[in-house]
């Protein structure tokens, strides 16, 4: 048998890429995995175990904090759910209609707050519903609706509610851009067979085109839960890193980031940060395995 | 013909929903660029009106320009973007051309290996990426942002730079290869060429959250020499919060050169995320 020579060309080309991703991404993330069972004593590192998570799960100090953000982060997930993917659905149904006309138009003005940063768009809204600006009082009292207003992102009942709405403006174009796609990707001939058996409008909308383009909503909610599940900018940018009023916006990465950068008197501590991120790591985990193995094998493909 | 497609009150109806949102979504942006050029006093007393003679003011960014140092942070956002998507680029060309073009042991686990990446965020990692970085002392330097964002973005851009190099036909490279090219030579000449939408579509792809980004350069790079953009103008408005007009500015100054990229950028953005290039 000849021995195989070695290919050097495919080294060459792997190599840079495989370095870089495995040097600052992979061995960082098992790092930090391994740093969540360290804890500093008398400045140095030893090994304490589970000891971290026993603190972050079950000391009230910490574990207080902890389920609020997770909780707070749930609720963020579910109004970006409920709120932004039926949106972008609407949006993209209607964009996909074969004869209207400046779609195009539309679409490249829907899709422009998603391309600012978290911190032009937390401010603007910031400032937009500020009382003492007025341009949101002065809104609602142009139509009669005054006695409504109200400072959400100072109220501890509202915030995070706003929040998320205000992160459901900016990304509405990505679940749009998605269906949208999708739904052009329909081939007119299977509309048409509908048409013939009376199925057009809504109906077609629902019984033809949905089904085609769960795919992509399972795909959507997968990245619209890994995003939401490490956001951080927004809060950050909008509600600084103590998450206020009363760390009712606080969620998994303002979290993460005041414990392990620590904030004003709080000093920062990087083995209950890795502990923290460990836990993200399993939430995102399971989030993607769910959908893998629990949704994307059972969702039907149709080929054209 | 479909009933719904020749209504005229649905085709309004559809128009209405449209401007509406159209309207929702560019109207915050809207607001804070007229006011940023507007003196003090109408900011609050007219928030809604077009800057005119008597409101016109560039007050704001006169602060802006002379508090903060706007060039060097857009200079920064400049050099790690443009950086960090030549590497991911280049890398993630050779790395799927790699994985595309020749069978060896451990293909199809190494392509594996790389697309984990695409789901699980970096910023997991941030606690081990922060003290790498200070072991290395590349903390407070551009290398550490264009390092990470370059890792971040080679899962993705392997994925999609492979599905198309597939494409690209045998036949070709092989006439490379009976003319006497070299492996190199035949991806840099001839495949190279020939994936250049797809290149476009991941450089599109990456840009926004680069440039957008405010984690890695607040844990990574907050000196004042190395903040980009995004660092720089929220450092900025968290300083003169009570300077409403310096505030609008520096939005203002945030939002002007992304909205310059979007307008250059928009049509291959669009035409790349409806290409399904994301599948």
């Amino acid at each position: 048998m000849r021995k195989p020579q070695i290919r050097w060309h495919i080294l060459v080309f792997l190599a840079p890429a495989v370095l870089v991703y495995t040097a600052i991404m992979i061995i960082p993330l098992f790092n930090t995995l391994r740093l969540a069972l360290f804890d500093e004593v008398d400045r140095t590192r030893v090994f304490v175990g589970l000891d971290n998570f026993r603190t972050l799960f079950g000391d009230p100090l910490w574990s207080d904090a902890f389920w609020n953000a997770l909780g707070n982060n749930f609720w963020f997930f579910l109004i970006h759910m409920l709120v932004q993917n039926p949106i972008g659905i609407l949006l993209a149904a209607i964009l996909s209609h074969p004869r209207l006309r400046f779609a195009a138009l539309y679409r490249t003005a829907i899709f422009v707050p998603t391309i600012l940063s978290f911190v032009i768009v937390g401010f603007a809204w910031k400032l937009i519903l500020s009382p003492i600006w007025g341009i949101a009082p002065g809104m609602m009292d142009a139509v009669g609706l005054d006695d409504y207003f109200l400072p959400w992102l100072g109220l501890e009942s509202t915030a995070l509610t706003t929040l998320a709405l205000i992160s459901v403006w900016q990304f509405v174009g990505i679940p749009m851009m998605l269906i949208y796609a999708a739904l052009l990707s329909i081939p007119e001939e299977i509309l048409e067979a509908g048409e013939c058996d009376g199925i057009t409008g809504a109906s077609a909308f629902w019984k033809i085109k949905l089904p085609l383009i769960l795919p992509s909503i399972g795909i959507i909610s997968i990245l619209t839960f890994v995003g939401n599940f490490n956001a951080f900018d927004l809060i950050y940018a909008a509600q600084g890193a103590l998450a206020g009023p009363d760390y009712s916006t606080d969620i998994l990465g303002t979290f993460m980031y005041r414990t392990f950068f620590g904030f004003q008197l709080q000093l920062g501590d990087p083995h209950m940060g890795s502990a923290i991120a460990s836990a993200m790591f399993a939430i995102i985990l399971i989030g993607v395995c769910i959908y893998l193995f629990g949704i994307q094998t059972r969702m039907r493909r149709y080929q054209f | 013909m479909n009933k719904a497609r020749r209504n005229p009150v649905n085709i309004a109806a559809a128009h209405g929903i449209l401007i509406l949102y159209t309207v929702i979504a560019l109207f915050p942006v809207f607001v804070i660029l007229i006011n940023s050029f507007k003196t003090r006093r109408s900011i609050f007393r007219e928030p809604l009106a077009l800057p005119d003679a008597e409101s016109f003011s560039t007050v704001g960014y006169e602060t802006v320009f002379n508090q903060g140092d706007f060039f060097g942070y857009f200079q920064n956002s400049m050099i790690v973007t443009v950086a960090s998507l030549f590497f991911i680029l280049l890398f993630g060309a050779m790395a799927a051309f790699a994985l595309s073009e020749y069978r060896f042991k451990g293909n199809t686990l190494m392509g594996l290996y790389l697309a984990l990446g695409i789901m699980i965020p970096i910023r997991i990692g941030t606690v081990a990426i922060l003290e790498l970085m200070v072991d290395t002392g590349l903390v407070n330097t551009l290398w550490a942002l264009i390092l990470v964002y370059t890792a971040q973005g080679l899962p993705l851009a392997v994925f999609i730079l492979s599905e198309f190099m597939r494409q690209v036909s045998d036949d070709l490279k092989n006439a490379g290869r009976i003319d006497g090219l070299s492996e190199y030579t035949i991806f840099f000449r001839l495949v190279l060429p020939l994936v250049r939408p797809a290149m476009a579509t991941v450089a599109v792809f990456n840009m926004i959250p680069i440039w957008n980004d405010l984690w890695f350069p607040l844990i990574l790079a907050p000196a004042e020499e190395t903040k980009t953009l995004t660092l720089g103008s929220q450092v900025f408005i968290g300083q003169f919060v009570t300077d409403w007009n310096a505030v609008l500015s520096a939005l203002g100054m945030a939002i002007l050169p992304v909205m310059v990229l979007y307008v250059i950028f928009s049509r291959q953005l669009i035409r790349g995320i409806t290409s399904g290039a994301v599948k």
